[in-house]
């Protein structure tokens, strides 16, 4: 299974930039995370779907260590994920997050929201990284809300924000874990937008979505899971019109009929 | 009346000192505490594990039985204070004033500790899922995120707290320091006779204080409430 999507991958992308290898996770009796092998290669934009509880989130935030694993490793960039402390603040520096729920910093306006990373954790000095945040701010359509506080933005507009902010660490790869889940209909299409964009920019990205719009025509691989288990992996065509186990033909029949 | 505005000087240097206690002890138990409640939400276990029996401890020990340690058992273990002899105009501060700032520090830090407590446990997971993810360390996400919007969550609380230490600073009185309830006993000892006057004008001396304290503390909710 794995060995015929890299196949299928290979072409498009560069070397494996994150590598999932025999990952186990358990809640309790709850096995969240079943054998999971994932390579994601530079440039490459991997989208994970599948039903609610399929441990889809979890596998995303397994990436910047947001949830411990049980067994397997995880590499970034050809070294393993640390254990805590300095180490691992570093490894999180090089891997941008996008959060459901947006988590913009509540006491700290747009532009200091995108600034703290650069200045508290690069060390970048305050002018150059308001330069910084600025461009970036530029960049999703935000400019003009900088002295602003997250709760006077909607939702999309601080999910924008959210994305800037994690682009000013200049990541290695993006994870976004459901980023339009918790907006209003007509807010998806500004955070999808910006997504598509940074996809043509050349980001590496693992997206976890329900949009399977964006999937189509983002993705450069869908990775299907269900009940902890990575059960398909293919192009976005092959899997749309082709789905080979019963699970996805069935999820996809849920999903499609409206 | 006569007895309080005839010694009008000593009702104010009573207060004079029940102020610096406050303003002196209030700052140390604020510096105490963020320490303490970083320890306890920390993730180093044995911290965690200090951490919460510290403020078990110290918390559930009488305030006049801190103070009696300190007076009275910390000089046999080699805690001494004769090295503070401070002299700021008519106020005089040495080893009774000391001793009072410690105890009341120690014991309020507690208090500031667990009203933070109850600060950081508003803030959602989510910010410091969210610090943690742009790189910031341990540090970084407790000074940076946490804390301000725990201090912010924590105003009405704290303010409960340091009221209690405006209060709390007459506990002094027994151990030698001339703060306003040891000035107030010697005028109730020099003019029996208007005992009932004397009182009053000491509670509203309290009063005044406290007020003054709440009305500031509102301010800064309201202040922070807007941005």
């Amino acid at each position: 299974m794995t060995a015929l999507s890299s196949e299928a991958s290979a072409a498009a992308v560069g070397e494996p930039l994150v590598v999932l290898d025999h990952v186990e996770k358990w809640y309790g009796d709850l096995h969240v995370l079943q054998d999971i092998n994932l390579s994601i290669k530079r440039g490459e934009v991997v989208v994970v779907i599948g039903p609610s509880g399929s441990g889809k989130s979890t596998l995303c935030r397994t990436i910047n260590r947001l949830e411990t694993i049980d067994k397997g490793s995880i590499t970034l960039d050809g070294k393993a994920l640390p254990q805590e402390g300095k180490q691992l603040a570093d490894l999180r520096a090089e891997v941008g997050m996008v959060f459901q729920s947006f988590n913009l910093f509540a006491h700290k306006t747009i532009l200091e929201n995108v600034t703290l990373g650069p200045i508290k954790v690069r060390k970048i000095a305050k002018a150059e990284a308001e330069k910084l945040g600025m461009q970036l701010l530029e960049r999703v359509g935000l400019a003009n809300q900088a002295p602003k506080y997250p709760a006077q933005l909607s939702g999309g507009q601080q999910q924008r924000v959210a994305i800037a902010r994690a682009l000013a660490m200049q990541p290695k790869v993006m994870l976004f874990d459901e980023p339009t889940s918790a907006l209003d209909p007509e807010m998806i299409k500004e955070v999808l937008d910006v997504m598509v964009d940074l996809a043509k920019q050349g980001m590496t990205m693992v997206v976890v979505t329900h949009e399977m719009g964006f999937a189509r025509t983002a993705a450069n691989r869908i990775v299907f899971m269900a009940d902890g288990q990575v059960l398909e992996e293919g192009t976005p065509e092959e899997f749309f019109t082709n789905a080979q186990s019963a699970r996805a033909r069935d999820f996809l029949g849920h999903i499609l009929k409206h | 009346m006569d007895a309080v505005t005839s010694n009008f000087d000593l009702f104010l240097k009573g207060f004079g000192y029940t102020l610096f206690l406050f303003l002196i002890s209030g700052l140390l138990s604020l510096v105490l505490g963020t320490l303490l409640v970083a320890c306890r939400v920390g993730p180093v276990a044995v911290l965690r594990w200090a951490g919460g029996w510290y403020v078990t401890l110290v918390r559930s020990t009488p305030l006049v039985v801190v103070f009696a340690f300190f007076q009275f058992a910390a000089p046999m273990l080699g805690i001494r204070f004769g090295w503070v002899d401070v002299h700021i105009g008519a106020f005089d501060f040495t080893s009774f004033f000391a001793i009072a700032v410690v105890a009341l520090t120690l014991y309020t830090s507690c208090f500031v500790c667990e009203a933070l407590r109850s600060g950081v446990n508003a803030v959602p997971l989510g910010q410091a899922e969210a610090a943690r993810a742009i790189g910031l360390t341990f540090g970084g996400t407790m000074s940076q995120v946490i804390l301000p919007q725990a201090f912010r969550a924590s105003v009405p609380p704290l303010a409960s707290v340091l009221i209690a230490l405006i209060k709390n600073t007459s506990v002094a009185f027994i151990f030698g320091v001339g703060e306003a309830v040891a000035q107030m006993r010697i005028m109730t000892n020099n003019h029996s006779s208007e005992r009932t006057t004397i009182f009053l004008a000491y509670a509203a001396g309290y009063i005044l204080i406290v007020f003054v304290f709440s009305f500031l503390a509102n301010r800064l909710e309201r202040h922070w409430r807007v941005a």
